[in-house]
């Protein structure tokens, strides 16, 4: 994807990353440990950037404190070179719908009392675009994740677990936007729509300036789909770097680990990747990282 | 992700709206009408009253009921008919105002304070303070500054209402604010306040409207208390708690007054009630998760097996007669299961004929997409079916009893002795009450018969067995203070504390982290080389079987589709559904250089009841040909033993690559 030509609009904009993530730590509460600690990465223009760790491990609330979800103790989120760290929720709307989110669970992502064409005509209505362009991009927005038309009149319950997921998409697409945060998005759902639902953001970002956060803690899925990887450990980086050499020559000890523990459906591909996890256990058990 | 058998039963019966739920119930209809047709019979009195409500005559004080005077008469010999009906519409319009008020006022203070963190602390203390001050009081006291003007009255308990409102509100407005859509709102850029008021009220509106109608019961109460102490609108005016008052002076002379005057109210109160009740769904107890009553008595559901079989059904047992003859059915140690058939009672056939074998000290892995029906199957073996699911016909053998048939006696001795389960979040498990230790040792007490002391070594044994670092503080920590991965060790510790043979483990480690899970199947691999036990592993990662199985069954809208051991079924597939998702699992790609996508099958997997009787998975399979609809029983594999149900196995074998061939964005409905 790095091969996709970014929408320059000025000669400055090429050099300004899409997301810049500086030092940013977040403590809940006033004395409660920080769940993220000085972490710091970007993201360039149309790229994907995987953001790995485990339960605990910060992912979440990094993401969260991107979509201004939480309070960030300190340190700067810098979207398309503006300072978005402490934006308060009307500022919020002047970023045009540019950065959007995908959550984990569809079940509860979208409102049981509202047709789905309320979701996604939301985000457009707070722009400020008018009644008829509105309809007209809430369908286009369906038709570009395989939902039929006249989906928009349906209520949540009337679609399935992965269908729902693709409603999420739909939703955070209606903007066009150049960033979208997507939290665990195919973790709930089943192999063959996690399948449906990678294959589909893998399209949508293909030939568009459109860049995604994928934070996951499954390694596969990230590799799938992220050209950049960001390992987190306690709200901490471990280590970042292309995904490809990270997968390929991991340098952290808990990448390794996290890899080795990821098993695969080969038996015999997972007994040797068993016992190297089982190494790896062992030559750590003294400081884990 | 576990089948929700539920979700079958649901789509049957669509959950019941508020009005819907009025007009049903006969309670509420009386009530209804009772409350508006009082109201509406006091405003039209005039046109109909034979008396005014302060017309006195007095040759006829202290009647009883007689045709002149319906009711009787009170003691200045005023029609009582006539007093309680002109009496009605009054205190019924003024006991709105409370309930009007309250809700006015607790509902955007709590929309406020669940959105804002420090405006909550505020709003915390602000209501602990209204609800510690003393109410009857405090109305008192305002009654002697401002006199009885009752709408003033009942505004100002209105507001003293505030506090226990704010308690009954501010835990639903909380966890409704948590839900991801309020966030998806704020993401879209919609005002907090906007996203309150469309999304947090509309969704707690039972809750408000019950409250309304709570309110307005006592609200009614409290201006009879008021008028019977004499502290409501002065006589001649006539009010309910007056004439109750009044009925009590005179309760010796004449007894019969008291009866409509303290009747009326009494109804009204109780109509305000009951409308509540029925609007906040009392009736509708939630369902109970297992139901140990069998529906039907297993002589029964053999009976009517027979004329219940369908053509699948039908197929699948000639495929478990033929399979049963090199299957030893009482074989030690062993589980059978002969051509099962679960439904939905009076519904759909949730499972139709299936058959596997679970030998002594082997893991079977159960695998296919939610909606397949393994989790129905996994709880059929413990005789745990969901109310309303029932075995329609089948055989599952352990030891050489018939689980289907043998009665609740019989299970309660096979489950947790024998069989035991262990489920995809171990926090069902464990109760949050109490202390794992003491949960522990209650089930080796329960499932072993030794006493307290012994059961207690046992319990500390057990979670040593399981890998846990420190025993003696785990079993001191309740389970909400101990993490996940600690959680599902201490339940499958549980699980073993009554010797299982078999453990049927139903996605015990879907809710883990990676390196976690890697734990948990190392220990039950040890387990089972330590214990010469039998897993029964229910997933839908290919990955974990992989690691754990010696077998697998495949198995796709209620038939198994593919069986074998793990190494043939996961290298060597023979199924195009196998082969696609082994095609759509990213874990399954060593390299990805060049890879740009996963297999994804299109469409989803078609609901229990509308299966046909061909190839259930030939709609979305890109083999499918026209020989896809005809029925086809489970034939023996090329490679290795097992069995594939499909008509096209010669021509697509060694095909899985193809699954990975491009569709059309979104064009996979």
């Amino acid at each position: 994807m790095s091969t996709v030509e970014p929408v320059v609009t000025s000669p400055d904009a090429a050099a300004t990353p899409l997301l810049e993530v500086r030092n940013l730590s977040i403590r809940y509460g006033r004395k409660g440990p920080l769940a993220v600690d000085d972490v710091s990465f970007t993201i360039g223009r149309g790229e994907t950037l995987g953001l790995i760790g485990e339960s605990g491990s910060g992912k979440t609330t990094i993401g969260r404190a991107i979509l201004g979800l939480v309070p960030v103790t300190s340190g700067r989120i810098i979207f398309e070179g503006r300072d978005i760290t402490r934006l308060s929720a009307a500022d919020r709307r002047t970023l045009q719908g540019d950065l959007r989110a995908v959550f984990q669970d569809p079940f509860s992502s979208l409102d049981p009392r509202k047709p789905i064409g309320d979701a996604l005509s939301a985000p457009l209505r707070v722009a400020g675009v008018p009644r008829a362009d509105r309809t007209f991009r809430v369908q286009a927005a369906l038709d570009s994740v395989g939902l039929a038309p006249g989906s928009e009149e349906r209520y949540p319950r009337q679609f399935s677990g992965g269908q729902r997921q693709r409603v999420a998409i739909a939703r955070a697409l209606v903007t066009d936007p150049r960033l979208v945060v997507c939290d665990e998005a195919v973790s709930a759902l089943d192999l063959s729509t996690q399948a449906q639902v990678l294959n589909l953001l893998s399209d949508l970002r293909a030939g568009a300036d459109l860049g995604y956060l994928f934070i996951a803690h499954d390694m596969a899925v990230v590799e799938f789909l992220a050209q950049r990887v960001v390992v987190l450990n306690r709200g901490r980086v471990v280590e970042q770097g292309e995904t490809r050499e990270v997968m390929r020559n991991p340098q952290a000890h808990y990448t390794r680990v996290l890899m080795a523990a990821s098993p695969v459906p080969d038996p015999d591909e997972q007994a040797r990747r068993r016992q190297a996890w089982q190494q790896l256990k062992a030559s750590a058990s003294a400081p884990v990282a | 992700m576990t089948v929700d058998t539920t979700s079958i039963l649901r789509i049957r019966k669509p959950q019941r709206r508020l009005g819907g739920r009025v007009l049903r119930s006969p309670a509420a209809m009386l009530s209804l009408v009772w409350l508006v047709g009082l109201v509406l019979a006091s405003l039209t009195s005039p046109l109909w009253l034979r008396y005014g409500p302060l017309e006195q005559d007095l040759s006829a004080v202290l009647q009883g009921p007689s045709w002149a005077h319906l009711l009787g008469t009170d003691e200045l010999g005023r029609d009582l008919l006539s007093r309680i009906v002109t009496a009605a519409a009054p205190t019924l319009l003024i006991a709105v105002i409370t309930p009007i008020v309250a809700v006015l006022v607790t509902v955007p203070i709590t929309l406020w304070a669940a959105r804002y963190a420090r405006a909550e602390g505020f709003v915390n203390r602000l209501s602990e303070i209204v609800l510690s001050l003393p109410g009857t009081v405090i109305i008192l006291a305002f009654i002697a500054a401002v006199g009885t003007n009752m709408p003033l009255v009942m505004i100002a308990f209105g507001l003293l209402l505030f506090g226990a409102l704010y308690r009954v509100f501010f835990g639903q407005a909380k966890s409704l604010h948590q839900q991801l859509y309020v966030e998806a709102a704020a993401v879209d850029g919609v005002k907090p306040m906007t996203a309150s008021m469309c999304h947090v009220l509309p969704n707690m509106s039972t809750t408000v409207i019950v409250q309304f109608v709570l309110l307005f019961g006592a609200a009614i109460g409290l201006q009879a208390g008021l008028a019977f102490i004499g502290l409501g609108p002065q006589p001649p005016e006539p009010t309910w708690g007056g004439m109750v008052q009044t009925a009590s002076k005179f309760i010796f002379q004449q007894p019969w007054m008291m009866i409509p005057t303290g009747g009326v109210l009494a109804l009204t109160i109780i109509a305000a009630n009951s409308l509540a009740d029925v609007l906040a769904g009392g009736s509708a107890m939630p369902p109970s998760l297992v139901s140990l009553k069998r529906r039907k008595t297993p002589a029964d559901a053999a009976a009517t097996a027979p004329e219940s079989g369908t053509p699948s059904a039908s197929t699948g047992r000639a495929q478990a007669a033929a399979s049963a003859g090199d299957v030893p059915a009482d074989a030690d140690g062993a589980l059978v299961v002969q051509d099962l058939v679960i439904g939905v009672d009076d519904g759909p056939e949730l499972v139709s004929g299936v058959s596997l074998r679970v030998g002594r000290g082997r893991v079977l892995g159960l695998v296919g997409e939610s909606g397949c029906g393994k989790s129905v199957t996994s709880y059929a073996m413990l005789g745990l079916l969901a109310p309303g699911l029932s075995v329609r016909s089948g055989r599952i053998l352990w030891n050489g009893t018939d689980l289907v048939r043998a009665d609740e006696k019989t299970l309660q001795r096979v489950r947790g002795h024998e069989i035991a389960f262990i489920s995809q979040e171990p926090t069902r498990a464990l109760d949050p009450m109490f202390t794992v230790g003491w949960q522990l040792a209650a089930s080796v007490k329960r499932l072993r018969g030794v006493g307290g002391r012994e059961a207690r070594r046992i319990a500390l044994q057990l979670l040593t067995d399981v890998g846990i670092v420190d025993p003696p503080r785990v079993l001191t920590s309740y389970p909400h203070q101990i993490s996940g991965g600690m959680a599902q060790r201490v339940a499958i510790a549980l699980a073993l504390s009554g010797r299982p043979k078999l453990l049927i483990a139903d996605e015990p480690t879907t809710a883990l982290d990676v390196t976690v899970q890697a734990e948990i199947l190392g220990l039950l691999r040890g387990l089972i080389a330590e214990r010469d036990m039998s897993i029964i592993l229910v997933t839908h990662d290919l990955g974990v079987v992989a690691d754990l199985c010696d077998d697998v069954s495949v198995m796709y809208a209620g038939q198994i589709v593919e069986s074998g051991a793990v190494r043939d079924v996961l290298v060597r597939p023979e199924h195009p559904y196998t082969m696609a998702l082994l095609a759509a699992d990213p874990h399954a790609i060593l390299d990805f250089e060049g890879t740009t996508r996963l297999a994804s099958i299109p469409g989803q997997v078609p609901l229990p009841g509308s299966w046909t009787s061909g190839c259930r998975f030939a709609q979305r399979c890109r083999f499918a040909s026209d020989e896809c609809t005809a029925a086809i029983p489970l034939q023996p594999r090329v490679q290795g033993d097992g069995g594939v149900r499909c008509i096209r196995r010669d021509d697509v074998r060694g095909r899985q690559e193809e699954w990975r061939r491009p569709v059309a964005v979104g064009g996979e409905r």
